[in-house]
């Protein structure tokens, strides 16, 4: 083993492995997507029908967080626009993109799928009848201020739980049963959304249905934020970076993982449950939104590797930054209409997509 | 040590291990042996607890197999499966540090001891040169080495291997095999090849129709009077240099015939 040994000596000091080296490209990655994520922020609050300077923004969020600046420099109107409406929207699409991008890392290492998402596999059909049960028939009244949360999450839970029986019946989970599962799924549960609509005769209540199933961030307001935060931050983003490592070997295969000392199905099912609160609580807040949990993942893995302690949090940022965008652009291409941001993610997603089944072909995977 | 006690295992009504014990005594390399669809790997697979709720009992140490919780088990066994991984993105390097994993608590990071360790055992498989590459851009020798440096990195008490010699060209069938040697842990190999088996394994388990056929050293078991009825081939036995060497030739043409008929 002469000639290898030789060879082998050059890489393996002073950084073995070049770990030290990725640890600090992440870094910087991480440093400069959150400089670019408060930077869409301040610039998205000041977007829209009436377009505020991003400096008057500044001060204004400024002023309300750390009382600085004391002196009022703006108009009462500016003041409402950005603190009582836009704010919280933008803060909304943040948690929410986040929240979308980290739940499609966690199912694509699940079902090793690099086409899994929760709108494909059927997950937000679920969370979206919930949803209209909760509105139309006041399901899950019993919950009080949270009942369309927990309606919706109920919704995302069985359908989730639906698609992985029937994806396991008759033996192993492959890819394509779970994908297939998902759709049908998804098909049967949209046919039940629509057939609540009808039955129930409400025209207003239709509206506000369709808006479940196309997504909006229209309906932000602060005290919203407080449980989307909770479950995105710590339950979707904190989680999933703990348990990286974890993920990675999950996303090896079943047999790998357990003799590496990971249960496989405890940790999917715990895992199962996990994206099934968040998406519940994700689209009771904003509606069902498409492409994100699919699309994300696929750039952060470009950019930093397939490990999950870096893909999840780069996932995220990117995917706050994505639908933040995607809102702005719903709000201003029709204004002063506003777009469903479904339909916005859904035209960047898709051809996205293409390229994607693209490059699957030219690899021969 | 690894001793299994009456385990079986069925695919349908069809049982492909049926009521087998063997043991895998410390320090000593173990090898499974038998023709195709004898259950080597179904027996391997077993010793690892990747198929359960079959009869029988496996015990590690002592200890029930079923029993030790997932990091502990993964602590006392090494796995290398065949083609496990094809899919992933990990790079070799990265795929060889999460041989680290039962050694790390949830909240623990790969440490420069975990990186060290993960770097020697690429070096010992002749592997460092593959580091930052993707494992899915491998061949399938390269492939097989970097999942055996995964298994060394787990640094487990015990190592089981399912046809590691796979894919491997010659001289690396035979690297591999003296690693696994000269780590003297307590090892388990299936292999189809029955002169590596003869070279590099302590004992062999030759299987055939549901159960052992024969159990015992190398040296007892590779007799062909034991083999022939299992493989249903002619098999000739040379002892050249203290070492066992197989010849085979179809049973309706005797060995001598065969070698006459080409002259």
């Amino acid at each position: 083993m002469g000639a290898v040994t030789a060879t082998a000596q050059s890489g393996s000091r002073p950084d073995l492995l070049g770990v030290a080296a990725q640890r600090r490209r992440t870094g910087i990655w991480l440093v400069a997507l959150t400089v670019a994520l408060v930077l869409t922020g301040v610039a998205a609050v000041g977007s829209g029908a009436i377009g505020i300077p991003p400096a008057t923004v500044a001060r204004i969020i400024g002023h309300h967080l750390v009382g600085l600046p004391g002196e009022v420099t703006w108009t009462a109107p500016q003041e409402a626009i950005v603190w009582q409406v836009r704010l919280p929207r933008v803060l909304l699409g943040m948690l929410v993109g986040a929240g979308l991008a980290a739940c499609g890392v966690a199912l694509q290492a699940m079902v090793r799928n690099v086409l899994a998402d929760p709108y494909l596999l059927g997950i937000n059909s679920g969370a979206s009848s919930g949803a209209a049960a909760a509105i139309l028939f006041g399901a899950g009244a019993g919950f009080g201020q949270y009942a369309l949360s927990s309606s919706a999450f109920l919704g995302a839970l069985g359908a989730s739980l639906l698609v992985f029986l029937i994806a396991r019946s008759g033996g192993r989970v492959t890819s394509i049963r779970l994908l297939l599962a998902g759709v049908a799924v998804g098909y049967a549960l949209y046919a039940t959304t629509s057939f609540l609509i009808f039955a129930s005769g409400s025209a207003e209540g239709a509206r506000s249905v369709m808006f479940w199933l196309l997504g909006s961030l229209g309906l932000a307001r602060w005290n919203a934020l407080l449980l989307v935060a909770a479950v995105v931050l710590g339950g979707m983003i904190g989680y999933l970076t703990v348990v990286g490592r974890r993920l990675d070997v999950l996303a090896i295969g079943d047999e790998t993982a357990q003799t590496l000392g990971v249960s496989p199905d405890r940790f999917r099912l715990r895992l199962l449950v996990l994206v099934s609160l968040s998406v519940g609580v994700l689209v009771s807040a904003a509606g069902s939104i498409g492409f994100v949990g699919l699309v994300v993942p696929h750039l952060a893995r470009r950019i930093v590797g397939a490990p999950h302690v870096r893909v999840v949090p780069v996932a995220a940022l990117l995917g706050a930054i994505l639908l933040v965008w995607a809102d702005v652009l719903a709000r201003v291409l029709l204004a002063p209409q506003e777009i469903p941001i479904g339909i916005i993610t859904a035209l960047l997603g898709a051809p996205f997509l293409l390229v994607l089944i693209r490059r699957l072909h030219a690899t021969g995977a | 040590m690894i001793q299994a006690t009456r385990v079986s295992w069925h695919y349908g009504a069809n049982p492909v291990i049926d009521g087998v014990s063997v043991t895998a005594r410390p320090g000593r390399v173990l090898g499974l042996i038998g023709p195709n669809g004898s259950g080597k790997t179904t027996l391997l697979r077993l010793l690892y607890g990747a198929l359960r709720g079959g009869t029988g009992r496996v015990a590690v140490d002592g200890d029930d197999l079923g029993a030790l919780p997932p990091r502990e088990a993964a602590r006392r066994l090494a796995v290398v499966v065949q083609e496990a991984g094809g899919e992933t993105a990990l790079t070799v390097a990265e795929l060889v540090l999460l041989g680290r994993n039962p050694h790390l608590t949830t909240f623990q990071r790969t440490g420069r001891t975990d990186h060290e360790i993960a770097a020697q055992c690429l070096t010992r498989v002749g592997a460092t040169h593959l580091g930052s590459r993707a494992f899915a851009s491998l061949s399938g020798g390269e492939r097989q080495r970097v999942l055996i440096a995964r298994a060394l990195a787990q640094q487990a008490t015990h190592l089981l291997l399912d046809e590691p010699t796979n894919h491997l060209d010659i001289r690396y069938q035979h690297e591999i095999l003296r690693l696994v040697r000269d780590l003297g842990t307590c090892a388990v190999v299936v292999l189809h090849d029955l002169n590596l088996a003869a070279r590099y394994c302590d004992d062999l388990v030759l299987l055939g129709h549901g159960g052992v056929a024969a159990a015992g050293t190398t040296e007892q078991v590779l007799d062909p009077a034991v083999l022939e009825p299992v493989y249903g081939i002619g098999i000739q036995r040379l002892d050249l240099d203290g070492t066992i060497h197989l010849l085979f030739h179809p049973t309706d043409q005797p060995a001598v015939e065969r070698t006459a008929s080409r002259v």
